[in-house]
Parts: structure tokens; C-alpha cells; sequence
């Protein structure tokens, strides 16, 4: 399945609807990678709320998002990382590290509002 | 006893039958037949001798000093009741009733303190007092004596058991509920301004109150959307690694909900534990005390706050 990516703005946001395979990650990475240059987007949001379980593949790929567009001159924020999933995450050291993560989407899109304020 | 002798003789030879019990069954019902009518005997000697038996008992008590918590009156009416739910027992070979009340009885009085050794001591106490009694009636008929023994022991070996094993039952259970409370009571997390959440932890934090305190803390922080939540450990005195090491996932976890966690108040102990595991400090956030947490957790949600006017 594959995951929808929206504009808003300046802003590119993919929501994950259901448990991803690790094809369908690897094509959000790509997709996401040439969008955001193409739509000259500053922040990328990745939601993750409707994933019940997150495995290490699915974990270093979202880094590797993160990373990935950073180096593409955009900011991402992961959010909606479930209670449990976190905890299960950490047990598992995926820590998501140089990721910055958000409750929800209304906290992504403030805290990269609040990036861009200060890039400016 | 006699009843279950009645029930399987019925089974084995109806009306008119030939009957099927086989030599060797036929010993031992004698034997258990026996064995109640000698039952029945002791118990109308411990009927007669009620009141004798009942006072040497209590003497015995307070003399071994037992049952300290409870006054000589209460000690009384405990004993007559006991007493005759021992002689009960023994007559009816049931245990229900008198399981029935041992639990009530513990329930009673394990709030006033009275020991497991205390229980058990006043019941191997009348087992004893009676077996003296049955001494001195059968002194002179030796084998008669050995017979009555061997109906009464097993029988009271089985009430002391029963009701020490219903009061360490009804102790256990109220240990539970206790837990149940302590650990209900043991973790709040307080909002103290919007977005800002605290956790103060009191006592010795073990795997599984850890493992509560990180679910509480991770379902407080999405449904009061929190960006700060401050942890002091001031009341904690020492933590071994394992729960070191769970308290630094519990930040991890939180920061992968969008929340920064500030931990305030670590002891010299905790401190030198965390660096033992060779904790990452970039991760952790930590502040001296909990007006210092408070006051960065502020700072971070770009709180100001001023003094208005001279305190009085």
C-alpha cells in the first residue's frame, strides 16, 4: 500500500495508514526524497500514528528519511508514535536519534513553524 | 466417615444381592468403623469435660503468654468458640465450618497484631491439653489408650493444619491488598501548568512499579499533550541498573512522544549508578532539584515568572 504525501505549504505530510511493508518503505523514502525538492518544501512530516508495531527495518528507514532530507535542506519531524510503540522501541534501542519526533500532527507542524521562524 | 462407609456399602451390595466387598475391604471398613465409633466416644468425653478442659486451655495461654494483643475476657469467648469448633470438627470430620471460622477469626484479629505463631501456638496448646486428658482417663487401659490416639491424631493434626493455613491465608490476602494499594497510590502525575506535567517518585522504585511508572507517565504525556515533564527522584534513595536503565528508556520513550523530560533531585548514589551504566548525558536532562527543574521545564515552554510585589 502505498502512502499518500500532501502539500500544505511549505510543508509535506505522509500518513502512514496501516502497517507498511518494507517495499512500500523504501518507495515513501524515495518518493519523499524527490518531492521535496521538487515542491521547494522546508519541512517534511512523517505520521506515524496508526502503526501498532514498529520494527527496526521501519525505524532505520525513518531515520534515514530524516537524514536523507536534511541533507536536502528540508527539517523532518516523526509524530504519532504511539505510548506502547515508543516504549517497545527504546527496549529495542531504536532510539531514533538526530530525529526530531512530535505528539501529533499539530505539534509538527508548530515546531516546524517555529524552525523555520528562526532560519529565517 | 461413617457416612461415606454407608454410601460405598450400599453401592457394593444392593438389597438381596450377594455382597461384592472383597475380605481385605471388609478390614479396613472395620477399621475406619472402628476408628469413628472411638471418635465418637472422645468427642462425648471432651462434651462432659468441657468446662475443665476449656479453663486448663486458657491457663495454658496466658501462662505461655500468647495472645498478648487481646484481653483475658476476649481470650475466653475466643477459646469457647474454638473449642467447640475443634469438638465439632472432630465430630464431623468436616473442616468446612471451622475453616469458615479460623478465616473469620484471623480476619478479626490480624489487624490487632496477633502473630502467625501466636495461631499456631494456641492450637498445637489444645491438641496438646486434650491428648493430656485422654492420658489420664485411659492410664490404666494401655492399648485402648494407643486406639483412641490414633483416631484423634490424625484428625487433629488436620484442624491445627487447617487453621493455620486459613489464618497464613487471610494474612496473604490482606498483604495483597495492601500492595494493590500502595502501588495504585504510588504514582501520580500532576499537571502543574499547561503542557508542563511532574512525576515525583517517593521510595524504592522496583522492575515492576518502573514498568507501571513508564506506562502512567507515557499515557499522561498524550492525553494532557505535554511538552515538558519534570521526574523527581528526590524520595528515591538508591536504584539498582536495572532500573537505572529503565528510568533512561522512560526519557528516551517520552522524547519519541515529543516531550522532553527533565530529571531533578538525583542522590550521589543514583548519580554514580547512571554513570557506572555509562548513561549518554546529551540524553539526559538534569536539574539539582525540583524548583530548578520546574524553573528550566519554564524556560522551555517560554513561561516567565515574575514577582508581582514584595512578599509581606
Amino acid at each position: 500500500m502505498e502512502v499518500p504525501i500532501l502539500k500544505q505549504g511549505a510543508v509535506l505530510i505522509a500518513t502512514f495508514q496501516a502497517a507498511l511493508s518494507d517495499a512500500d518503505l523504501n518507495h515513501l523514502r524515495s518518493a519523499l526524497v524527490q518531492q521535496v525538492v521538487r515542491f521547494r518544501s522546508r519541512g517534511v512530516i512523517v505520521d506515524v500514528t496508526a502503526m501498532d508495531v514498529m520494527d527496526s527495518f521501519a525505524s532505520r528507514t525513518l531515520r534515514e528519511i530524516a537524514h536523507m532530507i536534511r541533507l536536502r535542506g528540508a527539517e523532518t519531524v516523526i509524530v504519532g508514535i504511539q505510548p506502547e510503540v515508543a516504549f517497545a522501541m527504546v527496549q529495542l534501542g531504536l532510539t531514533l536519534e538526530g530525529v526530531a519526533t512530535a505528539l501529533d500532527l499539530e505539534e509538527g507542524l508548530a515546531y516546524l513553524n517555529q524552525k523555520f521562524k528562526t532560519m529565517k | 466417615m461413617v457416612f461415606t462407609y454407608l454410601f460405598l456399602h450400599d453401592q457394593g451390595c444392593e438389597m438381596g444381592e450377594p455382597c461384592a466387598v472383597s475380605g481385605e475391604e471388609h478390614k479396613r471398613m472395620a477399621k475406619r468403623d472402628e476408628s469413628s465409633e472411638l471418635l465418637r466416644e472422645l468427642v462425648a468425653h471432651l462434651r462432659q469435660n468441657r468446662t475443665q478442659l476449656r479453663e486448663e486451655w486458657v491457663g495454658r495461654i496466658s501462662e505461655t503468654r500468647l495472645l498478648t494483643a487481646m484481653t483475658k475476657e476476649e481470650i475466653f469467648a475466643e477459646a469457647t468458640s474454638v473449642y467447640d469448633s475443634y469438638v465439632e470438627a472432630l465430630e464431623t470430620e468436616t473442616f468446612e465450618a471451622l475453616q469458615a471460622y479460623a478465616r473469620n477469626l484471623s480476619e478479626r484479629i490480624i489487624p490487632r497484631g496477633v502473630e502467625t505463631h501466636e495461631v499456631v501456638g494456641i492450637v498445637l496448646l489444645l491438641r496438646d491439653v486434650l491428648a493430656r486428658s485422654l492420658f489420664a482417663k485411659y492410664q490404666t487401659d494401655f492399648k485402648k489408650l494407643n486406639r483412641i490416639l490414633d483416631a484423634y491424631e490424625p484428625a487433629a493434626n488436620r484442624i491445627a493444619n487447617t487453621v493455620a493455613v486459613g489464618f497464613v491465608q487471610e494474612r496473604e490476602r490482606v498483604i495483597r491488598q495492601q500492595q494493590e494499594a500502595i502501588r495504585e497510590l504510588s504514582t501520580p502525575v500532576l499537571q502543574v501548568r499547561e503542557r508542563l506535567l511532574i512525576l515525583p517518585i517517593i521510595g524504592v522504585i522496583d522492575p515492576q512499579r518502573a514498568r507501571q511508572l513508564t506506562e502512567q507517565l507515557l499515557r499522561g504525556i498524550r492525553t494532557n499533550r505535554a511538552k515538558v515533564v519534570v521526574i523527581d527522584i528526590t524520595g528515591v534513595a538508591a536504584m539498582d541498573v536495572t532500573v537505572a536503565n529503565h528510568l533512561v528508556q522512560t526519557v528516551e520513550a517520552s522524547r519519541l512522544l515529543g516531550a522532553t523530560v527533565i530529571v531533578t533531585g538525583l542522590s550521589p548514589e543514583i548519580a554514580q549508578t547512571l554513570v557506572t551504566i555509562g548513561v549518554d548525558l546529551g540524553k539526559m536532562n538534569t536539574v539539582g532539584d525540583l524548583q530548578g527543574g520546574i524553573e528550566q521545564a519554564e524556560r522551555l515552554l517560554g513561561y516567565k515568572v515574575m514577582a508581582l510585589a514584595e512578599p509581606s
